[in-house]
């Protein structure tokens, strides 16, 4: 990787030999440290823009104030989170309660390990990337039922049993869309499959893009995004399984 | 065997770095943020009652049936995925072995359904 000769380069220059092993560590850890800055950044600019995309949907402006066109939202959101005073009910189980939003962020951070960014810039070019992908996101369920169960408190309990019931029955689904893909490239490397889809171009898409109507339906409900949000159904549950949640472990699911 | 783990050595770095950044993201408003509890304020929240009696209730037996389905059914699409990637190795007698097999789950699935064990009325 580049950044492993870099920081190889630049150690030597700076302190004569050095181990290879320590360039490997600090060249993996800054390219972790990249992609999830690079991450975070867009993250906030996609949640503006879902924010902004709904307001217009509903004919109202959105978040227009902080920066221009409200650019800047997302930013001073989260030093507002950061201020806030993080509230843990009495009645809770409070490490269980905490435990659960970082279960969340750090499942769904990792996920992205195997994600190939550009040929081979990838985190780990592991051989079985989708399997580690498919795990991952399955794992993802427990954080939200933990956060649930361990708020003690009725509506929490109730939206984390129908996101659980949710989240895994469209899981399944997303398997078998997964496979109709794996048919095609032979291959659980992600690196490899992004290889295969340039290769064969057009007719791949032509051929799956039903797959991936239903993948994007199917990935909407597993993550609980309108209209699948079922579970969070604002009217009735109020927000689900968050509702206990303040300051950052509430932004934590947000993230998550 | 060393070059496989060294390949996931990353994998665990990030995993590390993650829960690192959760860890600090929620301990710090616990040190810079205000805190003035009450017992108002920690009570469960219950559209402004307070709270009749304890969230443990008990829940729809449903929500576990479902959960089992997606035992059987995922484990189903696990063993798909090694099938998917070899499918080119062997060719028609594979096909047509996982076609045998799903017709055997599907005979099961045909079951649970006629079974009522989709419905949630």
């Amino acid at each position: 990787m580049v950044l492993i000769d870099f920081w190889n380069w630049a150690l030597t220059a700076l302190f004569g030999e050095v181990p290879y092993e320590l360039s490997w560590v600090l060249g993996v850890l800054t390219g972790i440290l990249l992609l999830v800055l690079t991450l975070l950044v867009n993250l906030a600019f996609i949640l503006l823009a879902d924010r902004k995309i709904w307001a217009s949907v509903q004919l109202r402006k959105g978040p227009n104030v902080v920066g221009a066109f409200g650019l800047l939202q997302s930013f001073a959101d989260f030093l507002k989170y950061i201020v806030k005073e993080p509230v843990v009910p009495a009645s809770a189980n409070k490490f269980i309660f905490l435990l659960a939003p970082i279960v969340t962020l750090t499942l769904a951070l990792s996920a992205w390990a195997v994600i190939p960014v550009s040929e081979g810039w990838v985190v780990s070019n592991i051989n079985v990337g989708i399997l580690y992908l498919f795990a991952i996101s399955s794992l993802g369920v427990y954080g939200i039922i933990m956060g649930g169960w361990a708020s003690n408190s009725k509506y929490p309990f109730l939206g984390a049993m129908r996101t659980a019931a949710q989240m895994v029955s469209y899981e399944v689904s997303i398997g078998f869309v997964l496979i109709t893909v794996l048919l095609w490239a032979g291959s659980l490397n992600l690196s490899e499959i992004v290889r295969q889809q340039g290769e064969h171009g057009w007719n791949l898409f032509t051929l799956l893009f039903p797959m991936a109507v239903i993948f994007l339906i199917s990935a909407h409900a597993e993550t609980n995004r309108p209209p699948f949000d079922l579970p969070e159904a604002e009217s009735e549950l109020v927000a689900g399984y968050m509702v206990e949640y303040s300051s950052t472990p509430f932004l934590l699911y947000m993230i998550g | 065997m060393e070059n496989l783990l060294i390949e996931y050595l990353p994998i665990l770095l990030f995993i590390g770095l993650a829960l690192g950044l959760s860890i600090v993201l929620t301990i710090v408003p616990f040190v810079i943020a205000p805190q003035k509890p009450d017992p108002e304020k920690l009570s469960a929240y219950e559209c402004g009652f307070n709270a009749f009696d304890d969230a443990r209730m008990k829940f729809d037996v449903r929500f576990y049936l479902v959960a089992i389905l997606f035992i059987i059914f995922d484990l189903e699409v696990a063993f798909l995925f090694p099938w998917a990637i070899t499918l080119k190795e062997t060719g028609v007698a594979g096909f047509f072995s996982m076609l045998a097999f799903l017709a055997v789950l599907t005979v099961g699935f045909i079951y649970e359904w006629k079974k009522g064990a989709l419905e949630w009325e």
